[in-house]
């Protein structure tokens, strides 16, 4: 029997497994190449889950307003609930910064020369936090519509921002990033009037095209125009965790409401 | 680019295989890798001579097996073939559909050298 790899999965492959011809073994092993990642996601998960935390992964390109959503959030929550955010970049504290001077806790990632946060950089991260202490926690992802899309953090949400200057044809660009989206934002909405091009009826068509029935919002963080669709999604949301919690139950962003898993491994 | 990070992290991973079958080497990596799985498997091909080089896995050859997109209709059960950016039912049209193929990055099977080659005359 060999666990390491894995190829004792099935009894299928195991015909397969260990054949050995002229001095050359083929072993099966049928695992995800994300398996190590996918593993400390879970993790993560199970200690957010453990403090009733909600989780938010915020993914976009460079500059569709994350950070902008973040403090008008904060703002419009102040009396309501207690949140905390990673912030993930290349490189600055800026970001993280932002956060602070409104009053809530934040710890920046800088990643370097990687283009995504993974489970291990937001572990490292979590430890800093009084996770207990917190009801919503945002993770602010590099920005970047490519790479943070293969990499499960522990969240259970993703939320995707297009800004209005972007164009409607990104979920047709990037559908591997688009598809993952739970709730997709249309941010900077103040700016419609100045472009003359921007669909919303094209946005979400190219959005459903990717079988996605994630809902779609239309605000502005800047001038805080329809904030309240955004934030009622949130307390909703919130709600639905706790819920879960408390029936022993957590949720996978990428998998449909009916893919509910429940967890009994202690952290 | 994370295809080097991913790679990086399939040749560890192959690494303890070889080690836990007491092999020499790596002759082939063998993956499957679907259209929606955020994985290009070009950028893979660059990144692998990197990531493997100084490993037991330094010579071995990197065989991408490309999975089909393929979507089941949940308003008329159809199984059809789409696009990575139109995942419509390909019969009725309607989006509401489940992928059942496409999304893989999966490390599918490991060829060890395990014996010195033989000098065959
Ligand atoms: N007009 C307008 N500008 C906005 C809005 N939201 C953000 N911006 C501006 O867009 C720029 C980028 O906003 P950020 O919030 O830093 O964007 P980000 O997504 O956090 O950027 P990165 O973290 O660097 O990827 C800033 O100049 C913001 O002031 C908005 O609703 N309307
Ligand atoms: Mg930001
Ligand atoms: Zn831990
Ligand atoms: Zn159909």
């Amino acid at each position: 029997m060999c666990n390491t790899c894995g190829c004792n999965i099935t009894r299928g492959n195991q015909s397969f497994a260990h054949k050995v011809v002229n001095g050359t073994t083929a072993v099966a092993v049928l695992d995800n190449l994300l398996a190590k990642n996918n593993d400390q996601a879970t993790h993560n998960r199970q200690h957010f889950d453990k403090h009733r935390l909600l989780v938010i992964n915020l993914m976009s390109s460079p500059g569709s307003g994350k950070t902008a959503l973040l403090e008008a959030t904060i703002d419009a929550f102040r009396n309501e609930y207690r949140i905390g955010v990673i912030e993930g970049d290349l490189e600055t504290e800026n970001d993280a910064e932002r956060i602070r001077i409104k009053g809530v806790p934040a710890y920046q990632i800088t990643t370097g020369t990687a283009c995504h946060l993974d489970a291990h950089m937001v572990h490292d991260a979590l430890h800093q936090f009084p996770l207990e202490t917190l009801d919503l926690l945002f993770i602010e992802n590099v920005g970047n519509l490519v790479c943070p899309a293969s990499f499960d953090l522990g969240q259970h949400r993703n939320v995707i921002l297009l800004s209005v200057t972007e164009g409607d044809d990104k979920p047709a660009k990037y559908p591997v990033m688009f598809r993952a989206a739970n709730l997709l934002l249309v941010t900077k909405s103040d700016l419609l009037p100045v472009l003359d091009d921007f669909s919303l009826e094209r946005a979400e068509l190219n959005l459903r095209k990717l079988s996605s029935i994630a809902p779609i919002k239309l605000l502005s963080a800047r001038r805080n125009l329809n904030l309240q669709a955004w934030l009622d999604w949130l307390s909703s949301e919130l709600a639905q965790q706790r819920e879960r919690i408390r029936r022993g139950e957590t949720v996978w962003p990428q998998l449909e409401p009916d893919s509910v898993h429940s967890h009994v491994e202690t952290i | 680019m994370h295809e080097l990070s991913i790679c990086q992290s399939l040749v560890d991973q192959v690494e303890q295989i070889a080690l836990s079958h007491g092999a020499k080497s790596v002759a082939s990596v063998n993956l499957k890798i679907g259209p929606l799985s955020g994985i290009e498997p070009t950028l893979m091909q660059h990144a692998y001579p990197y990531a493997s080089a100084g490993t037991l896995a330094a010579e071995s050859t990197l065989v991408i097996e490309l999975a089909p997109l393929i979507v089941r209709c949940e308003i008329c059960g159809a199984e059809t073939e789409a696009q990575p950016n139109c995942l419509v039912c390909g019969v009725c049209g309607d989006y509401h559909t489940k992928l059942v193929s496409g999304d893989e990055m999966t490390l599918m099977r490991v060829e060890l050298i395990t014996l010195e080659a033989r000098n065959d005359v």
